[in-house]
């Protein structure tokens, strides 16, 4: 390849992971860091021992809890699930047969492994990245090529530290401007898939760039890159710049001393060389982001919370009338009924999209002073135990506990129904996490999406609430 | 992982887009420490009622597609989480192959790793092979990855695209974990390049 031809962040982190090109173009990709949980690595660990292969790189790989176990204080007195605990202590028989360094329970540091990865500074610029979970995209945020595997992957990875992979394409989605108030990241990805449709980045590696990218912080450049999956794109990337540099500094594995500043040299090498070429763009003006919610069933199917449900008859075809009947079926709503007339069940505000700190403080900034609707449960539960200190070091705990939401553990929780915390049948939640499929939070489930702002809003007025109202 | 090579076989239409992955095996079916026993849970939420008896209106549990061995589907099949478990259902129902004018990535990666070939065909040809498919036993359809086509019940051939590589891992059966450990003098040298220019990435 020749050195003068502009490239992107993609192909910079890709070509610098190369280890070999086969004659078909698949390339043998080497894995900086590999993060490991306990639903899709038993059976990786099992091939492992079968065919008597060791781990390759320990010091490259990271095992923690986070999908199956309760979110309260049940969680210390052992899991009541037998499955789950299976799946919990199947892990930890094998991370210490492997010798895998790993987050166990009981340690501060547990948390959702797309919460914790960047928070340990296990996860940095310009790495190749990746976990047994399609939402490690979220690590893209930190300029890396974060991207999620299935348990053979896992399985290659851990045998091999690296991945037989076609390169994808590039794709930039480009958002200019100041954000509107009362907006989010979240409204700002919700917006994106909205606008490019669930398969959109199939294929692609998103970059997301533009001013309105630029001025967010860590966090809200995690919530954009978590729900790159959401658009179809196994990868999102943000360049890294002084923010990334400024919250990657002192973390507990990040480079120190000269090494750091050797490392921020190459890392400003990354952004992606003006008259680089991408397969797809995608313009925005942030001017037109309003604060959005899900109606529907797929993270697609979203509206600006001042919308009206969706008359399925006036859609184009009658494959697309067939689906949207059965999402108004299935979410239990009348086409033409306002979205804030909405009565809410739950309010879950957690999941790898938003449990970090600014999350919580943002929600607490609604919840303070007011109080949780009659009838409506609203959980709070951080992206790590070390979330959680933070924000009980803030009083925000306190505020919540006032206000009459439930202030939890760290992990999955809600957002996947493989665990205690599930909605019921019917139940409708608003919901900070990342999909809204059918049962996705339980069977029979409903969810509507949205920023943790909307949703503790929702949880003050008991209904799907513009934000801008209450603030 | 068994063998790819030509099939033919009931094939089951499922006339939807965006079957994501929530769909094809809900997350509560995911504490498994096994590859398999996930068949009885495929589709969960759409072959079964509340209380846990059949639903009658969804094609898996209608004759003869407890039978099918091929399922037809609309876009974006696949779409959603990384779970192999989705591949792991499918085949343990019984089904080999998926047809459908395109695939979620990592679905689409996942299948291949356990012998599920993913067929990508454009929707009018999915259309027509989804009408074929609702003639039950009497449309039998035969995939032949060996010759990469897709034989209707009239006889007629559609031809498909599949990445070659792939083509031969699926049609030998072949485990790639022993085919990249070949390769491990040249992991050898990438790692001693990387340690000496980024030796923070190593501990």
């Amino acid at each position: 390849m020749s050195a003068t031809k502009p490239r992107t962040l993609f192909d910079k982190i890709w070509d610098a992971h190369v280890v070999e090109t086969l004659p078909d173009g698949t390339a043998l990709l080497y894995i900086d860091r590999h993060l490991v949980h306990e639903v899709t690595s038993p059976q990786a660990f099992e091939g492992l021992r079968m065919a008597k292969r060791p781990v390759r790189r320990l010091d490259g790989t990271m095992a923690v809890v986070d999908h199956n176990i309760a979110t309260d204080a049940s969680r210390f007195t052992g899991i009541e699930d037998p499955e789950s605990r299976l799946q919990v202590e199947t892990l930890e028989r094998n991370v210490a047969e492997f010798n895998v360094p790993y987050i166990p329970l009981a340690d501060a540091r547990q948390g959702i492994v797309h919460i914790i990865g960047p928070e340990q500074g296990l996860s940095l610029p310009g790495m190749t990245i990746v976990c047994g979970d399609s939402h490690t995209s979220t690590h893209g945020a930190m300029g890396a090529l974060a991207f999620g595997i299935g348990t053979s992957e896992v399985e290659h990875v851990l045998a091999t530290q690296t991945l037989l992979q076609k390169r994808a394409k590039n794709m930039r989605v480009t958002v200019e401007g100041p954000l509107p108030a009362g907006c989010t990241a979240k409204d700002i990805v919700l917006a994106i898939i909205g606008k490019i449709g669930t398969a959109g980045g199939n294929g692609h590696v998103i970059e997301y760039a533009g001013s309105t990218i630029r001025a967010l912080d860590m966090a809200g450049r995690f919530s954009i890159c978590n729900m790159s999956i959401e658009a179809g794109a196994r990868a999102g990337m943000i360049a890294p710049d002084e923010t990334t540099f400024e919250y990657v500094k002192g973390r507990p594995f990040a480079p120190k001393g000269e090494y750091f500043d050797r490392a921020v040299e190459w890392w400003k090498t990354l952004p992606t060389d003006e008259g680089a070429v991408f397969d797809k763009e995608v313009f925005l003006d942030a001017a037109e982001i309003v604060p959005m919610v899900s109606w529907g069933t797929s993270p697609e199917d979203v509206l600006p919370i001042t919308g009206v449900v969706p008359n399925p008859e006036e859609a184009a075809d009658e494959a697309r009338r067939a689906q949207l009947r059965r999402m108004v079926e299935y979410m239990g709503l009348t086409p033409g009924q306002k979205l804030t007339e909405l009565p809410v069940d739950v309010v879950f505000i957690g999941s790898c999209t938003n449990s970090r700190i600014e999350d919580i403080r943002a929600a607490a900034a609604i919840a303070k002073g007011r109080k949780v609707a009659e009838g409506v449960r609203a959980m709070v539960v951080p992206g790590s135990g070390l979330v959680k200190l933070q924000a009980e070091q803030e009083g925000l705990d306190a505020v919540f506990k006032e206000a009459g939401f439930e202030w939890r553990e760290a992990g999955c929780s809600m957002c996947l129904g493989m665990n205690p915390d599930k909605l019921k049948p019917g139940q409708r939640c608003a919901s900070t996490s990342n999909r809204n499929f059918e049962g996705r939070q339980g069977p029979g489930g409903r969810t509507h999406l949205c920023s943790p702002a909307m949703a503790a809003a929702a949880a003050i007025t008991g209904k799907l609430t513009d934000v801008r109202e209450i603030a | 992982m068994d063998a790819f090579t030509k099939l033919t076989g009931i094939a089951a239409p499922l006339p939807m887009a965006n079957v994501d992955t929530d769909k094809i095996i809900p997350a509560r079916f995911l504490k498994t420490i096994a590859r398999t026993g996930l068949g009885k849970s495929l589709f969960a939420n759409l072959r079964y009622k509340e209380d846990g008896s059949e639903n009658p209106d969804f094609v898996l549990n209608q004759e003869p597609y407890r039978q099918a061995e091929i399922l037809i589907a609309h876009e974006n099949f696949g779409c959603g989480s990384s779970r192999e478990h989705a591949p792991w259902a499918l085949l343990d129902f019984g089904i080999r192959c998926v047809i459908a004018p395109d695939f979620a990535d990592i679905f689409h990666n996942n299948s291949f790793k356990n012998g599920i070939l993913p067929v990508r065909l454009p929707r009018a040809v999915c259309d027509q092979l989804m009408e074929d498919a609702k003639l039950g036993a009497n449309a039998r359809l035969t995939v032949d990855l060996e010759r990469q086509v897709v034989v209707r019940p009239n006889g007629e051939e559609i031809p498909f695209e599949i990445d070659p590589l792939r083509r031969h891992l699926l049609l030998n059966g072949l485990d790639d974990i022993g085919q990249t450990l070949q390769q491990a003098p040249a992991i050898d040298g990438f790692e001693a390049k990387q340690r000496a220019a980024q030796p923070w990435l190593y501990r």
